[in-house]
């Protein structure tokens, strides 16, 4: 059972949740709300939107301001929801497909923008939701339903689009580390400007069905064996990262400005 | 006090709005509605209200509704090919029951079609547009002081009802410019959203009054609740329980059509002893006015009436009309190819004869031209 600070934050009268037993997504939702509940926030000043996916239907369980919007609209609501009340801690929670396909548009623009919303990305290489078709995150050679014979198109790193997109905090863990990935949410939260934190996690039901990690447990095990800290990688060659995954904080800024901060100065050079 | 100023339909638009109230506009230029979203640009921050262009037309909307749902009034703007984007978003207002005005700026489609023409064809995608049942309320304008009233209008209905409200002036309308007496602003009678009257520990987000309408809270005024695009129940929250879905989906439809005579408006004149009447709205109704004005003084008998709201469309109100006069002929001129001819004979309920009158080159009628319409059947 998690802990009482942050069962505060679930909405248990919502439960049974639709997710999978042993699904990735669960272990996300946990760090998240230890983040939320360690930063202190105040559930009625926090927003948390989300796309249309298994992923994204985690607000709907949390007791904060939560707004599950169209597939991969959501960072176009959250930008909307911050510019309109600054004031407000704005999370969204995204999946691959929703942050990348469909969304990919929104993703570089909230990027660019370097508006203070906190994105997290629960990246499970498939779209789950739907029954396990191919995603831009799927590795190429890798199986889904609508990629029989192997996915074709090569994938995106979502944390590199980040950074050259102009996120200013852009970080990445995996399930198999949740204190990590509690501890980057909370930095994330905190970072004056668009923050990304990716997280590599596992749809076992359609995406490990296909490609030999059938159990939850094998994630675990595969990310274990393939995340490499963003500390050590520098010092190894690109054969060696070959699949690997960096983990750990990727990038940060303090150079640019939050987007709502130059607004209201917009609004004072307009005159007010 | 009022003022007279030289405005064009799309400033009317957007001044209407922000007398309204509107403090967010979200949107992405395009032809012929982009004078909605400069006026915006420079008028909201001076009142501390927020723009943003966002990439698209879908983040326009969407960042118009997340504006919305934090307690602000908000619109978004566009023509013909952004308002077939923003079709899933607005499903997704009347479902998750939130204000927003939407203004289409209506020019010749389908595709980018004639960015800089005008046309009326985006009456049925209005209706229709968005997937699912839905009530629609659409206004078409027809001269530069409707755009300003009809968009105050929108404001008003759009809080009281929870829902999206079209705001569709034709190309001509939202280019056109002329004298308009503007009102003061304090003069204008406003509506606000209903808010929770309970605490926030007690309050059931969809739970609706006797009017069918559930008070809305606000993200940051200290209740917690959840938004959603999913058929939910009165908590919020997605259901497959065939009872409560059939509730919620047919009270977001009674909401409005059980107030129907509170929406439904339309300008009519000369039509008592009439025995042709012509229908018409948006640009095309000056031209008709014109040609029933010139005519009736060559002794002609015909009338004319124009819906305001094209949606919902005043049929009982037409029937009526024409059931109380000798009217034997119904003749719709209109920028498509007949979309409101539809509704139009669906109405008379073949009480006269109806006769479509369609144009579809970029160019506008003539009065000659409706007067020669009348004439064939007078
Ligand atoms: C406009 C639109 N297109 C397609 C869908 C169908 N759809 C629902 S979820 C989804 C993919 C979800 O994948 P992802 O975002 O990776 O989330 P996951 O389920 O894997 O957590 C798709 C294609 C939709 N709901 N809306
Ligand atoms: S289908 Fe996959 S992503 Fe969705 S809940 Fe099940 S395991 Fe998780
Ligand atoms: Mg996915």
């Amino acid at each position: 059972m998690p802990r009482d600070d942050v069962m505060k934050w679930v909405r248990s009268q919502f439960m049974p949740h639709i997710w999978c037993p042993g699904c990735g997504h669960g272990i996300i939702m946990h760090a998240i709300l230890r983040a939320l509940s360690a930063l202190g926030k105040d559930p009625a000043k926090t927003v948390i939107s989300s796309g249309i996916g298994c992923s994204s239907r985690m607000p709907g369980y949390i007791d904060a301001c939560t707004l599950h919007t169209a597939h991969g609209r959501s960072l176009a609501f959250a930008t909307g929801v911050k510019l309109a009340n600054p004031e407000l801690t704005v999370l969204d929670v995204m999946g691959d497909g929703d942050c990348s396909a469909i969304g990919g548009n929104h993703f570089i623009h909230a990027c660019r923008r370097n508006i203070g919303v906190c994105a997290i990305v629960m990246n499970n290489n498939i779209y789950g939701m739907t029954g396990g078709q191919a995603s831009p995150t799927t590795p190429v050679g890798a199986f889904a339903t609508t990629a029989p014979y192997g996915a074709v198109d090569p994938p995106f790193d979502i944390c590199n689009l980040a950074i050259g997109a102009g996120a200013t905090f852009v970080a990445r863990a995996t399930i198999a580390q949740p204190p990590m990935c509690e501890s980057l949410i909370k930095k994330g939260i905190r970072h004056d400007g668009f923050s990304v934190i990716e997280i590599m996690t596992h749809c076992h039901t359609q995406f490990g069905r296909k490609n030999k990690r059938g159990r939850p447990l094998d994630n675990f095990n595969f990310f274990k064996d393939n995340s490499v800290m963003k500390a050590k990688s520098g010092g190894m060659t690109p054969e060696e990262l070959a699949g690997k995954y960096v983990v750990g904080e990727l990038y940060s800024s303090a150079d640019s400005e939050e987007y709502t901060k130059k607004y209201e100065k917009i609004i004072e050079k307009a005159g007010r | 006090m009022p003022r007279a100023e030289f405005w064009q339909g799309n400033k009317a638009v957007a001044m209407g709005g922000i007398d309204a109230g509107c403090r967010f506009f979200g949107g992405y230029p395009i032809t012929p509605s982009t004078e909605i979203a400069e006026v915006m640009a420079e008028e909201l921050p001076k009142l501390g209200g927020k723009f943003i262009q966002m990439e698209d037309e879908i983040g326009g909307i969407s960042a118009a509704i997340g504006a919305s749902i934090t307690g602000k009034k908000a619109m978004t703007g566009t023509s013909g090919p952004g308002f077939s984007l923003k079709q899933e978003l607005l499903g997704f207002c009347y479902m998750a029951e939130l204000p927003l005005v939407c203004v289409d700026v209506q020019r010749g489609g389908p595709s980018t079609g004639l960015p800089t023409k005008v046309s009326q064809s985006d009456i049925m995608q209005a209706r229709w547009g968005t997937h699912g049942d839905h009530a629609t309320i659409a206004y078409a304008p027809s001269s530069v002081r409707e755009c300003y009233d009809l968009s105050v209008k929108a404001f008003n209905m759009a809080e009281r009802f929870r829902q999206p409200v079209l705001l569709m002036p034709d190309e001509v309308v939202g280019h056109m410019r002329e004298r308009i007496v503007v009102p003061d602003a304090a003069s204008l009678k406003l509506v606000n959203r209903k808010r929770p009257s309970v605490p926030p520990d007690k309050f059931v987000p969809y739970l609706a009054d006797d009017d069918d309408i559930p008070p809305m809270a606000a993200f940051g005024d200290g209740y917690r609740w959840h938004v959603t695009g999913l058929t939910s129940n009165d908590f919020g929250f997605p259901t497959n329980d065939s009872l409560e879905i059939e509730k919620k989906i047919t009270r977001i439809l009674r909401k409005v059509d059980r107030f129907r005579g509170e929406i439904v408006e339309f300008a009519a004149e000369s039509y008592e002893d009439a025995e042709i009447l012509v229908v018409s709205f948006g640009c095309v109704s000056r031209s008709a006015l014109r040609a029933v004005r010139e005519l009736r003084s060559r002794g002609v008998k015909v009338g004319h009436f124009r819906p305001i709201t094209i949606w919902p469309f005043p049929d009982a109100e037409l029937e009526r009309i024409i059931s109380g006069s000798p009217i034997k002929h119904v003749i719709v001129p209109e920028l498509n190819m007949g979309q409101l001819f539809l509704e139009i004979d669906r109405a008379v309920h073949g009480k006269c004869e109806t006769h479509s009158r369609t144009l579809l080159n970029g160019e506008l009628f003539k009065p000659a031209r409706i007067m020669s319409y009348i004439e064939e059947v007078a």
